[in-house]
């Protein structure tokens, strides 16, 4: 873990020392100032003093000053737009869930009639249909159309709504399909017709047996949608206006900050490292017979 | 009970004329693997329709889209800006009255090259890797596979972000930024395959006729490991061509004045209120395309391996 960051920070940090042009590109900047300007920020040092002193910084939790907005710690910065992010990330998680289990719930337990296929089609499209294909739609539907939701920025509970639900489709059609499948497959399986044979009422055993047993690969899905969800969010932001960190780490790419660059990298980095970490866990957790066959290599 | 009494004597037998090479003989024809695929590939009626519209799309994108329009995707007219969808500009023109039905095609034609250049380079490199690493096993196998786990804790978007603003962006760089980062996943793949197939039978026959290990790899255990590799080529593509899309669309993948899906729909979703056509258009032919990949990389899927059908 700490070497994959460790890789990831270097080659942002090289790959951002690459980008064309400056962070202080403004045209009323004499190159007195300007040279002044990299002293003060220690960009007039050598390539490898720098790194070596950002990753030393890194190492102590300090992720430098940001260029653009007036030396603010990148790290401030960032802790003050994730909430938002997470926010509508969560949102988005949880009714994506709710509505994917559902719909993969109900249409493995009516297989092969219309609610079925209506559910599989629905979910195809949800993993076909971009976000920013759906972005503008729901701007132009719910927004404009009907003007129930604000379609941009964010100020209030409602605002958050469009996005939240842009981001959810694909969690839905992720979730419905892989539920479908493992109901029809723990539908199959012998102890659910023991179950049935016990005597149990249909609602219990589905519950009871059916349900529980096909949620639990349900953590499989876990890593694409984490990876899914830091993509989607810097697009669903873009769209939306959102501030969170995705519009930050898209618009410091155009600005040249390289302390918020390599901020936001080593944030959506750690998260997404983290989630695998969760996952890896969560499956020796579930099904011992991982960890037996993890134990003996 | 007398009667029933019989003592059985040979001569009460008489052999059956058979033919020794009959036992060799297998009950129906046999069919080949691809064969096989391609019979069950045709049930399913998901897949033959995608195979189809994505055939069609093809043919519109590189072919006849072109020559069915007398604009260029390119020429700029301001007189007629905005025209909706008509006959002359079956798609409308655009702000700068270009004509959309060959921008849009053009569009196709660039994400579809890009779907697959990045899926040739996820191939070769996945491929290489994956088979190297399983075949090999041991210490080499553990190094490469730390290798791979690195590299995948890394947000491939991010780095394609990054990679886009310090190249020069364009259908080259965008295939390259997406394939280094794509290409872990078809080496797990077929590095599973090589763990399972080099210890079976037909691995040890080859070997004990004196095969040497890259011949082995090529003429055996690769051929076998086709089905999942063509099944995750089928995901790649339209994974690269949203990738593309996605990069368009905030302004840093293909520049103007050449068009992709992703930045037609950019510009689209800018003028969703007064001429929601200029977002309609590009919209829907990346979301067949999209839809069609997934859909046929799913019947191939199960027609590969039945096993798997769910």
């Amino acid at each position: 873990m700490v070497i994959t960051l460790f890789v990831i920070i270097s080659v942002t940090f090289f790959i951002s020392k690459l980008l064309p042009g400056t962070p202080f590109a403004d045209d009323k900047l004499t190159p007195q100032i300007r040279a002044q300007l990299y002293e003060a920020y220690g960009l007039d040092q050598p390539l490898y003093v720098q790194y070596a002193k950002y990753m030393l910084n890194v190492a102590q939790g300090d992720l430098g000053n940001s260029f653009y907005y007036e030396n603010r710690p990148v790290l401030q910065m960032i802790l003050e737009r994730a909430p938002v992010s997470a926010f509508v990330g969560i949102q988005a998680v949880i009714f994506g869930l709710v509505v994917g289990m559902v719909l993969g719930i109900v249409s493995a337990l009516l297989h092969n009639t219309y609610w079925d296929t209506a559910a599989v089609v629905i979910a195809v499209l949800g993993v076909s249909v971009p976000t920013f294909v759906l972005g503008p739609v729901l701007q132009y539907v719910f927004g404009v159309k009907l003007g129930w939701f604000p379609i941009a920025f964010f100020e209030s509970w409602r605002y958050s709504v469009l996005p939240s639900l842009a981001l959810s489709v694909f969690v839905i059609s992720t979730v419905a399909r892989f539920v479908r499948s493992e109901m029809l497959e723990v539908l199959g399986q012998d102890y659910i017709t023991l179950a049935k044979a016990k005597g149990l009422s249909g609602l219990a055993v589905i519950v009871k047996h059916v349900v529980r047993n096909a949620m639990i690969p349900l953590v499989t899905v876990l890593a694409p949608l984490t990876i899914y969800l830091i993509t989607g969010t810097l697009v669903v932001e873009q769209i939306f206006a959102v501030p969170g960190i995705g519009e930050q780490f898209v618009q410091s790419v155009f600005v040249n900050d390289y302390a918020m660059i390599l901020g936001t990298t080593v944030f959506f980095s750690v998260f997404f490292i983290i989630a695998l970490l969760l996952q890896d866990i969560s499956y020796g957790v579930i099904d011992p017979r991982i960890r037996v066959s993890g134990a003996k290599e | 009970m007398e009667t029933n009494r019989r003592d059985l004597t040979p001569d009460l037998f008489r052999a059956l004329d058979v033919d020794r090479r009959e036992g060799e003989r297998i009950a129906g024809p046999s069919v080949g693997f691809w064969k096989d695929s391609w019979v069950r590939l045709k049930k399913n009626r998901g897949a033959v329709i995608s195979l189809a519209v994505l055939i069609l799309l093809f043919a519109l994108a590189f072919v006849v889209g072109p020559l069915l329009s007398q604009y260029s995707p390119y020429a700029q007219d301001l007189s007629r800006r905005y025209s909706g969808p008509s006959a002359s500009f079956w798609f409308g023109t655009d702000e700068f009255g270009r004509d959309m039905w060959t921008r849009v095609w053009e569009g196709t034609r660039v994400s579809l090259y890009i779907g697959l250049l990045a899926a040739c380079l996820d191939m070769f490199v996945g491929v290489t890797f994956g088979a190297v690493s399983g075949f090999l096993g041991g210490r080499v196998d553990d190094v490469m596979q730390r290798g791979i786990e690195i590299l995948n804790g890394i947000p491939y978007l991010v780095v394609a972000i990054l990679a886009m603003v310090v190249f020069n962006p364009g259908i080259i760089t965008i295939s390259i930024a997406l394939g280094i980062t794509g290409w872990t996943f078809m080496a797990r793949i077929v590095r599973g395959r090589m763990l399972q197939l080099k210890e079976q039978e037909f691995a040890l026959a080859s070997r004990s006729l004196g095969a040497s290990g890259s011949r082995l790899v090529r003429k055996h255990l690769l051929p076998n490991s086709l089905g999942p590799i063509i099944v995750n080529l089928m995901f790649t593509i339209p994974a690269a061509i949203f990738a593309e899309a996605f990069l368009s669309f905030i302004g840093l993948g293909i520049q103007v004045p050449d068009a992709s899906l992703g930045s037609l729909i950019s510009d689209g979703a800018g003028e969703i209120r007064f001429h929601p056509y200029l977002l309609w258009c590009p919209s829907v032919i990346f979301c067949l395309l999209m839809i069609c990949f997934n859909l046929l990389g799913d019947g191939l899927r199960d027609a590969f391996d039945p096993r798997m059908r769910k």
